[in-house]
């Protein structure tokens, strides 16, 4: 009996929790699509009483968010070029014996207790001595490589047993061979999680973009946000429907993956 | 292991220490030779008319009287951030123990979602949320008989605005990091416990919470290190204000750097940064060790 009222007692408390925590969102949502009168309304109206779709109509075609979004893709690609050397990295560390290694592992390491914020100055005059300023190439570059991940993956790569690569190597397959055709494959769930996560930091990006860029033709989703935020600041349903933009594919995304990613912090070795 | 070619290792790991080199260590050298110029915008262009001031900008610094307040409102942030995040994750993460079936599944996603979201997107939402006029919350509390909060217009409760919405955001990654602490207890600990008869409230005090240390240690550095860098929040919700009191010391830096162009004063400013951010950690660090021995 006691358990029973424990259990609708833990329920319900979750469920008023996870209301309070999803209300954003609905909020988000249900305003995106209400003409900018009735987002305004006092008092508010909960389901849209006009269903309108012209403020994401608005936000392609007069709004530039056609090529935010390109720009968004762009770097999300070249962030998988960046998870790319991240496991070719965390590969060459943990399977391989080389003078230096300690040392330059701990390097490696140490990079993780640099913030963006302290960096990004310097990283900005640094790019505009390479005439990187303004251009996709500095965006990109400053955020490619993580040392959290290349640790991670590490970790997952020093279980793989040496005998599979001695015996490749025996049968006179090249370095990289063995990397894309035998490492890789066995490194599957960690890379999968690492390509997640990838994703949804380059489509998040914001800091580098926004130093970085001074072309309205170069900004991001979310600094083209923030630049609509600042221009049209009582366009609320405007707003909400941009917030949407960003927001929706990411939560999709991650609706199908995230039995990995939710469980892949069991095999992350924070325990 | 055998390998023929003494290079091999170089290729791989060679792209990724090169980055690294040239966006993270190499710019803390920088960082460190910059702050002690004039560097501006015009030195940007022209290296000659870069002069080495010495500690001029540091002193500077300790003179600027919003860079005191910038300091005060990040500590303001920490301080209360820092132990909420720590209170409410732990919370979810033990309700969510509770039972493993599919509406708690649910749950788990539900709670997590806040923390992939992207910030500025968050940010214009809950600006909309927080609106004084025409805002939900303000709604709400009229309909339940308040006033209007000014939630953004006034600076101690912006401060604490701000922070509600970075706790909502906060919460998901480290109720994952407890959850997969809570699932490595053995069931054994509290089995022996039950034959004691322990009450619920008892295995909570002496199991759990003690089997949770390293866990919660890890929570507080990160989460620790992060609330330090606040930046995103005000700078999209209150660009700082009202009367600077949601300025914090990474918008600072920005705003030095790349709205007034004074690099080597935002680098100076950077620095100081920097040094809380390791003397936090080291704290830590220390604090942890004396409490396991």
């Amino acid at each position: 009996m006691k358990n029973r009222f424990e259990k609708l007692f833990v329920t319900s408390v979750l469920v008023v929790g996870g209301f309070l925590v999803s209300i954003p969102f609905i909020w988000m949502i249900l305003s995106s699509f209400k003409p900018e009168r009735e987002a305004r309304m006092m008092p508010p109206t909960f389901w849209p009483q006009e269903f309108t779709f012209e403020h994401y109509i608005n936000l392609f075609t007069n709004l530039n968010f056609g090529t935010y979004f390109i720009n968004t893709m762009i770097i999300v690609l070249f962030a998988m070029f960046g998870l790319l050397f991240n496991t070719m990295a965390g590969y060459g560390f943990a399977k391989f014996k080389f003078k230096g290694k300690e040392v330059v592992f701990l390097g490696v390491l140490a990079t993780m207790m640099i913030p963006a914020q302290v960096s990004m100055i310097p990283v900005y005059l640094l790019l505009n001595q390479m005439g990187l300023t303004n251009t996709m190439a500095g965006i990109i570059l400053p955020g490619l490589i993580a040392a959290f991940n290349i640790f991670l993956i590490r970790q997952f790569m020093t279980t793989i047993p040496n005998e599979l690569i001695e015996s490749a190597r025996i049968d006179g397959a090249k370095e990289f061979r063995i990397f894309f055709q035998i490492i890789i494959p066995l490194s599957k769930p960690i890379i999968a999680v690492q390509a997640i996560l990838t994703f949804v930091g380059a489509w998040n990006s914001f800091l580098w973009p926004l130093i970085v860029a001074n072309d309205q033709a170069l900004y991001t989703l979310s600094v083209g946000l923030a630049l609509l935020q600042g221009q049209h600041s009582s366009s609320f349903a405007l707003q909400m429907a941009g917030a949407t933009v960003m927001v929706i594919p990411v939560l999709i995304l991650f609706l199908i993956v995230q039995r990995y990613i939710v469980e892949g912090f069991n095999t992350t070795g924070i325990k | 292991m055998n390998h023929k070619n003494a290079l091999t290792p170089w290729l791989f790991i060679g792209p990724a220490v090169l980055l690294l080199i040239a966006f993270s260590l190499l710019p803390i050298l920088v960082s460190l030779l910059i702050s002690f110029t004039d560097m501006n915008l015009i030195g940007l262009r022209n290296w000659d008319v870069i002069s080495f001031v010495g500690f001029e900008n540091f002193i500077a610094l300790f003179q600027d009287s919003l860079f005191h307040r910038s300091i005060v409102n990040t500590l303001v942030y920490v301080s209360i951030g820092v132990p909420l995040v720590i209170v409410c994750s732990l919370s979810v993460a033990l309700l969510l123990n509770y039972m493993t079936n599919k509406l708690f599944t649910f749950f788990r996603v539900l709670f997590y979602v806040p923390s992939i979201t992207n910030i500025v997107a968050i940010a214009v939402v809950w600006g909309f949320l927080y609106n004084m006029d025409v805002g939900l919350f303000n709604y709400i509390l009229n309909t339940l008989g308040f006033g209007k909060v000014p939630w953004l217009e006034h600076p101690f409760i912006a401060k604490i605005s701000l922070i509600i919405l970075a706790v909502w955001k906060g919460i998901g990654i480290n109720m994952l990091i407890y959850l997969a602490a809570l699932q490595s207890i053995p069931r054994s600990y509290y089995e022996a416990a039950d034959m004691d008869g322990a009450n619920k409230l008892q295995k909570l005090r002496y199991i759990t919470i003690p089997s949770l240390s390293y866990a919660t240690f890890f929570v507080t550095v990160t989460t620790l290190i992060g609330w330090l860098q606040f930046f995103e929040e005000p700078f999209v919700m209150t660009g700082g204000g009202p009367l600077d009191g949601t300025m914090s010391m990474a918008l600072f830096i920005y705003e030095s750097g790349f709205q007034y162009n004074d690099f080597g004063y935002a680098a100076a400013a950077s620095l100081i940064l920097f040094v809380f951010i390791i003397v936090a950690t080291l704290i830590q660090f220390t604090f942890n060790k004396s409490k396991e021995n």
